[in-house]
């Protein structure tokens, strides 16, 4: 054998030992240890279903109230905030990527707007998580502008530290997500290819729907995972703008390792894991992204 | 229909869909930009009470029991390495994977997984990758009969260790793909040129490609450092003892109850700002230096 195709490797092997020491270990790790067993102060290696039982508790049937075992409706919240947020973001994302691709005509001026839209992103995400405190609170700017308005008489009490608040948090921390990779895509389009449909007849609305969302699939599907990801395992955003209050999926896991839960937060780890994973297969049997790149 | 020079059909209502998003992204974070300059008597809402410096003066007489400053130099600290290591790892990486790289796919496939990984997954799996390597170090510790080091072990969870790693995983995916955008975009015709010339692939490397590639390098750098400046959810199981300043952040938001706070968010947002800057003036220098030299 020749010394050829070692020599790669000498320059991606840091870069795969990364990987292999703080991703896939550490992946293999919580699967592992979500079959283990523990008491209050140590792990006990074995194997045990408990925590998954555990995770799924009262999950085979409606409690007396009528409500969902704690897992669903968790899971449930969680989805719904995702839905939400990808919805929105999408609309939004696409829209502000679709004005600065084909109706900003100047390259500079595009440039300029789109680093316009990027300045934001390079604030902290908690920053900008509370930026929203002083307009959406009580004696807030929003509130302020109602009353003085005259359209509500006392402030209106559910725009912060609600679900609102967390979709509004989750859409201003995000779009960019999605604005980026649609953005990309359609710069990659072909302009003929609008002066055909123009010339066959197309209007505007049928140009969008057959000709350019087709062609910005793999731009929305990268935003969409990235959006489906954050919002499904997130707990910062759902616990700061919900004042603490609203269920998350990574809020579980998050509580479980600060009481020392390892197992039972791992086991809702692979759980969560599993959910995404179904969600990204499924996107992707929409868009075939190898495809598409 | 509309004449050459109009406007395509929809351009307002679009350009004003643009406004509105740009005025939502900024409008927040001004009104905390201009609260942190409330008088000492002012609150966290409006009205302002004055116009004063009253709170950057608290706020660098400190804030209850956290040291922000020792956190902002930890997370300066970690995003310069981070910063460092993303571009020392993925410029390689990416050229490795110019030429015939055996198990490429795979390397590429776990990249990707490991940006689309829910972050609180990664996290606790590092942490609980640190607490498993303390347990085995306290064990071989004990059984080696090193009294002395196993009372002084505290845990292999840090600053430069698990954070480190947990943001490198988060770091290095964007900059593999960047790579990847780069050299797509490459001309080899330069590299041959040098090779020709009698270059070694050190020479070509340094002489030639470097400068070619430096502006989206820098890029690549600098995302580096802004992702780690920030990172809240792969650092929260995996840092141990001490906090970052996101993190720290992310507590005084339930306990500060004064505008400190929002002084706290402008001077990290100037200090993320001025890192831009001085990446975005290299960057420009770089390129404008490239095309002078360049016919």
């Amino acid at each position: 054998m020749t010394s050829r195709p070692i020599k790669p490797w000498w320059q991606a092997g840091p870069f795969a030992a990364v990987f292999l020491l703080f991703f896939i270990i550490p992946l293999a790790l919580v699967v592992m240890v979500s079959f283990w067993d523990f008491n209050e102060y140590e792990l006990l290696p074995g194997f045990t279903l408990k925590s998954y039982l555990s995770v799924f508790e009262g999950c085979s049937h409606l409690t007396e109230t009528g409500d969902l075992c704690v897992t669903l409706s968790t899971y449930l919240s969680t989805l719904k905030f995702c839905l939400l947020v990808w919805g929105i973001t999408l609309v939004l994302g696409f829209t502000v990527a679709y004005f600065l691709a084909f109706h900003v005509r100047s390259a500079g001026l595009q440039t300029a707007l789109f680093i316009l839209c990027t300045i934001p992103f390079w604030t902290s995400n908690v920053i900008r998580m509370i930026s929203w405190v002083p307009m959406l609170g009580r004696n807030g700017v929003v509130n302020g502008a109602l009353m003085g308005l005259g359209l509500v008489d006392q402030p209106v009490e559910w725009l912060l530290f609600s679900s609102f608040s967390v979709v509004l948090a989750f859409v201003h921390l995000y779009t960019m997500f999605m604005i980026v990779p649609i953005f990309n895509s359609m710069m990659r389009i072909d302009r003929s290819l609008l002066e055909a449909a123009s010339d066959a007849g197309a209007s505007a609305w049928q140009t969008l729907w057959a000709v350019i969302v087709p062609l910005c699939k793999s731009g929305i599907l990268i935003g969409s995972i990235f959006v489906v990801t954050i919002v499904m395992g997130d707990f910062v955003t759902i616990g700061t703008m919900g004042g603490q209050q609203i269920a998350s999926v990574g809020k579980i896991i998050q509580v479980q390792t600060s009481y020392l839960q390892f197992p039972l937060a791992a086991a809702n780890a692979v759980v969560l894991l599993v959910t995404v994973l179904m969600i990204i297969w499924g996107l992707t049997r929409v868009v075939d992204i190898r495809k598409e790149l | 229909m509309q004449t050459r020079e109009g406007r395509a059909p929809g351009f307002w209502p679009l350009a004003i869909v643009f406004g509105l998003f740009v005025a939502f992204m900024y409008g927040p974070m001004f009104v905390i930009f201009l609260l942190s300059f409330q008088g000492p008597e002012g609150g966290l809402t409006f009205p302002m009470r004055g116009f004063s410096l009253h709170w950057f003066r608290s706020l660098a007489a400190g804030l209850g029991t956290v040291d922000i400053g020792a956190a902002f130099l930890r997370s300066l600290m970690l995003g310069l390495v981070v910063m460092a290591l993303t571009v020392l790892l993925s410029v390689p990486a990416g050229l490795a994977f110019r030429k015939k790289l055996r198990g490429g796919n795979a390397l590429f496939y776990v990249t990707v997984a490991s940006l689309v990984m829910p972050s609180i997954v990664v996290s606790l799996g590092i942490g609980l990758q640190f607490r498993l390597i303390d347990t085995g170090m306290k064990w071989l510790l004990g059984a080696v009969g090193a009294q002395d080091l196993l009372d002084n072990y505290g845990t292999a969870l840090g600053l430069f260790s698990s954070a480190l790693g947990a943001h490198l995983t988060w770091t290095l995916p964007f900059g593999l793909l960047t790579m990847f955008a780069v050299f797509n975009r490459f001309n080899p015709a330069y590299e041959e040129a040098a090779r020709d010339l009698g270059a070694t692939p050190w020479q070509g490397f340094v002489h030639v490609v470097l400068p070619l590639i430096a502006p989206p390098v820098i890029g690549v750098g600098m995302f580096g450092f802004t992702l780690s400046w920030d990172e809240i959810a792969r650092t929260s199981q995996a840092i141990g003892d001490v906090n970052t300043l996101p993190l720290e952040l992310q507590g005084l938001t339930s306990t500060v109850t004064t505008p400190a706070i929002y002084a706290l968010g402008t001077v990290t947002t100037v200090v993320s700002f001025l890192v831009i800057g001085l990446a975005f003036g290299l960057g420009l220098l770089l390129r404008r230096r490239s095309r002078t030299v360049s016919p």
